[in-house]
């Protein structure tokens, strides 16, 4: 590794006019820059989505609220939860995958590097879409709106007689547009993956954060197959006369859930598995142990990927399935919660013994395994499907996948940044700044989400933009709503910690964790070809052999 | 500040605190369930003027309460699960930091443990096996439960933004709140509900009486409540449906067996013709009210908007959104928006006479 001191020419000059290191952003097929670019995009979506997100809970603060009309809270709703999954979630994983994968494996750039550029820029011009119904949702004939057929674009409510207008066709292409994109990247990341691993690095020995990349986007390659077809025929039915969903001539109103939902769930886990990659990483390098069980962990992985195909209709226990329908997505479901458990205690197996360093990105690690704990139990609990009759379609189902998401997904992701930023820019983020993030956000996001699941049990149904006194909603309402502000303050302060640490964060060197895998080895920000001589290794963890020569990890494998 | 900035002594002071903290944190989901647990335990106990917060937790019927043992067993073996593993992160939070005297030493490289790793696949394997079972069970008693002789049937179908009640045995429509007669466990006489709808999803729920079914136009479904106690029992529906989701109020009146068939004896007369209402009888019918309403033994036959002709006896309009009194009467005719905006209902624009006099006619609509 050594090699890697070789003088490689900074492609990033200062004095260049921003013009031309604008079009070089642009026009880059690099998969770091790629990767950044996704990131940003997706943390602009964030801040975006964020705000919806406290429109809809000042809206709920209070019974009878009038701070937005209800035709502007459903537009919120659409708005925040499909920004949310396809505009900050996909693509910021998308963009880790990218920076990080070709680093792990040993490899100088993605497999298609033009493709990966081509994916990227289709994501980026979805989402314009999506927010361009804001200017055109009515055509030409007025002012304009945004979707507001919720997330799922439940037929018949997507179809022309309920939702005349533009707006759901911005939502429906934005889905085609960025699909194409995120099938474009899968493709990419697994052919790099399989092809372009360094020396020595069979599949046995790819860091687990290659193998959940691999895992996630084999599953995007099978679940943006049905998504794409379903949009296509939402815009058969509502131009060209088709009766796929047009439930008034004949057509079938669950046979969109169906389509809906097997892309849905299993999208879930295409969010999450990347996270229990970051995990994966984080709590070792924190523990200063190996992963514990390693082959279990991959074939755990594995095994979600393969039985979170087969779980899609408890999202559906209540439209009316038959009671052996109902019984075999209940079995899936909780099955799935095995291979998850298993990775639960493999993470508290490498902790144990080890020598736990609690710094900001072990904090967000620990905080993940926590929170992701117990959104595993209420997913059980919603797994019992005559449980989930109560419990579906309320606010407990909203808070147990904001636990999921912001508690699991968005925890693990805050890690990483604070883990791999000094990778990316050469400079460490502030500590204090990072506590302060973690515990406020902590703060907030438990007052939040955690008084969220009652309203649920005393019968809140979710998307509703107002609510009747006296039900005993008021009071946690409100407590949800300030959770909710302070995670914004939060979030705030994670994004001046991004902006401040680029400008004086100390700097960080190659390897300021003391890590083992290959991206460490380079320089921070590595150079533009990665690496000068593409390295060799003998085991899981390359740069501990490095640096304990006198007993490396090759010895046990 | 960064890595560097982690000295051993600002790390010796800190420690504690985090740890500390993150315990309280740790705990404070517990905290909030035991919480909940109170209110719902207070809740289920009547409070002063009669009512009570409805919860899932109360059940009072057989459908809802074998929900409730289900969700109690799934409840403790979760919560199990939950004192198990996160004592473990604890633990190994509390046991294996690093403190000064490790502090440059590696810990012993640990790869794995079969024995280990077999123990915390089977287990689980086991608790999802039980319980599934349990749940398969309550899925069958409740899906697969027959439709004994004597039960009352009735047809939903929702609307965007009211439910419409009709009762095919008893030649009854009605609109919003639903009468059912109570089913004595002994003698039981459970209501049978087919779900439709006519126009987008919707979904029936009340929380005390059971769980939720979607009512999905061109599908039929079914669900069947057995209340095992009188009163009203509030719900609403659970399905985005359109823009007016949130106020599409449901109110379930459990009457006696007595109440329910009086109740059903005032249904089944025909409208009552008061000669004093006329003139609100006439703009009533010559207005386009009668496209959308029906009013049983007029020229109204509409069937866009709920049934009006026994309109009195229920205790809210636009499904649950206003008090059915002279004054929202008055409202939700003049200007719908003002209580409901999005709403189907029409604005109707009626001179100030007409108005009064129309809402005096559906005074008379008992």
């Amino acid at each position: 590794m050594s090699s890697n001191a070789v003088a490689i020419p900074d492609a990033r000059s200062e004095s260049r006019p921003w013009v031309l290191a604008l079009h070089d952003w642009v026009t880059t097929v690099d998969h770091k820059r790629l990767g950044i670019l996704y990131v940003l995009y997706a943390l602009l979506f964030l801040v975006i989505a964020g705000c919806e997100a406290m429109i809809i809970r000042i809206q709920l603060m209070f019974p009878h609220n009038a701070f937005v009309s209800p035709q502007v809270f459903n537009r919120m709703f659409t708005m925040h939860g499909t920004t949310m999954i396809f505009f900050v979630a996909v693509p910021v994983l998308l963009g880790f995958s990218n920076y990080l994968v070709p680093l792990m494996v040993g490899a100088r750039d993605m497999a298609f590097p033009r493709l990966n550029a081509f994916s990227f820029w289709l994501t980026a011009l979805g989402g314009l879409l999506l927010y361009f119904s804001l200017l055109g949702g009515n055509g030409l004939y007025g002012a304009g709106s945004a979707p507001d057929i919720g997330w799922w674009a439940y037929a018949p409510l997507a179809l022309k007689a309920f939702s005349p207008g533009h707006s759901s066709d911005y939502w429906t292409i934005s889905l085609i547009v960025s699909g194409f994109g995120t099938v474009g990247t899968a493709v990419n990341v697994i052919a790099t993956i399989l092809c372009m691993r360094c020396p020595g690095m069979h599949l046995g020995r790819m860091p687990l954060l290659v193998w959940l990349n691999l895992v996630m986007s084999g599953m995007l390659l099978i679940v943006m197959t049905p998504l794409t077809a379903a949009q296509l025929m939402l815009l058969v039915d509502r131009y060209l006369g088709g009766h796929f969903f047009d439930t008034q001539a004949g057509g079938s109103a669950t046979l969109w859930m169906h389509f809906f939902w097997i892309f849905g769930h299993p999208e879930v886990y295409v969010l999450i598995l990347p996270c229990f990659a970051f995990i994966s990483e984080i709590v070792p390098v924190f523990s200063r142990k190996p992963m514990f069980g390693y082959p279990v962990m991959v074939a755990a992985s594995v095994a979600i990927g393969f039985v979170s195909m087969s779980v899609w209709a408890h999202h559906m226990f209540t439209i009316g399935m038959n009671s052996y329908a109902n019984s075999f997505f209940a079995i899936t479901t909780m099955a799935v919660g095995v291979p998850t458990g298993i990775k639960m205690f493999n993470w508290i197996g490498t902790m144990w013994g080890g020598r736990i360093e609690l710094k900001t990105p072990m904090l967000f690690a620990i905080g993940f395994l926590f929170q992701f704990l117990i959104a595993g139990l209420t997913g059980i609990m919603l797994a019992a499907a005559p449980f989930d009759w109560q419990l579906g379609l309320s606010y407990f189902v909203v808070a147990h996948f904001h636990y999921v998401i912001v508690g699991g997904i968005l925890f693990a992701l805050f890690g990483a940044f604070y883990y791999w930023y000094p990778k990316v820019t050469g400079r460490m983020m502030n500590e204090t700044l990072g506590r302060w993030h973690f515990w406020l956000f902590v703060i907030g996001f438990h007052l939040c989400f955690d008084l969220m699941h009652i309203p649920g049990l005393l019968g809140m149904p979710r998307r509703i933009y107002t609510y009747e006194p006296g039900r005993g909603w008021d009071t946690l309402n409100l407590l949800v709503s300030l959770g909710a502000f302070v995670q914004a303050v939060a979030v705030l302060l994670f994004v001046a910690n991004l902006v401040l640490s680029y400008f004086r964060g100390e700097k960080a060197g190659n390897d300021p964790w003391d890590a083992w895998t290959l991206e460490w080895s380079v320089s921070s920000p590595p150079p533009a070809y990665n690496f000068a001589r593409i390295p060799t290794v003998a085991s899981r963890r390359p740069l501990w052999d490095l640096k304990h020569a006198e007993d490396p990890d090759s010895r046990y494998e | 500040m960064g890595v560097m900035g982690w000295r051993q002594g600002r790390h010796a002071r800190s420690g504690p605190l985090t740890v500390i903290a993150l315990v309280a944190i740790g705990a404070f989901p517990a905290v909030a369930f035991i919480a909940w647990l109170f209110t719902a335990i207070g809740a289920a106990v009547p409070v002063a003027g009669g009512g009570h917060v409805p919860n899932i937790f109360a059940p009072a019927s057989g459908h809802a309460k074998a929900i409730f043992d289900l969700s109690l067993f799934v409840l403790a073996v979760t919560g199990a699960i939950f004192a198990v593993v996160f004592g473990l992160i604890v633990c190994a939070i509390l046991k294996f930091r690093r403190t000064e005297a490790n502090a440059f030493r590696e810990p012993p490289q640990v790869y794995g443990s079969t024995q280990i790793e077999l123990a915390w696949t089977i287990v689980p394997v086991l608790i999802v096996l039980v319980l599934f079972l349990a749940s398969a069970r309550v899925i069958h008693g409740i899906q697969d439960a027959p439709e004994p002789p004597g039960a009352v049937d009735v047809t939903v179908v929702g609307h965007q933004f009211w439910w419409e009640f009709r009762y095919p045995g008893l030649g009854i429509v009605t609109a919003n709140e639903l009468h059912i007669p109570v089913s004595d466990p002994l003698r039981p006489r459970p209501t049978f509900l087919k779900l439709l709808s006519a126009d987008t999803d919707h979904s029936f729920w009340i929380p005390e009486l059971g769980g939720k079914t979607d009512l999905i136009p061109n599908r039929v479904n079914r669900m069947w409540l057995d209340p095992q106690r009188t009163g009203v029992f509030l719900g609403q529906c659970a399905q985005y449906c359109g823009t007016q989701h949130g106020k599409m109020l449901l109110r379930v009146v459990v009457d006696s067996p007595e109440g329910f068939e009086a109740w059903a004896r005032g249904q089944q007369q025909p409208a009552m013709r008061d000669e004093q209402a006329a003139a609100g009888r006439r703009v009533f019918e010559t207005t386009a009210c009668i496209n959308c309403h029906a009013v049983r033994g007029t020229a109204a036959n509409g069937r866009f908007g709920p049934d009006l002709t026994h309109l009195m006896s229920r205790s809210t309009i636009a499904s649950g959104a206003a008090w059915n009194t002279d004054e929202s009467l008055r409202r939700w005719i003049e200007d719908p928006e003002a209580i409901k905006p999005g709403s189907l209902m029409p604005a109707m624009k009626l001179a100030d006479a007409d108005l009064n006099a129309l809402v005096a006619y559906m005074r008379t609509l008992r």
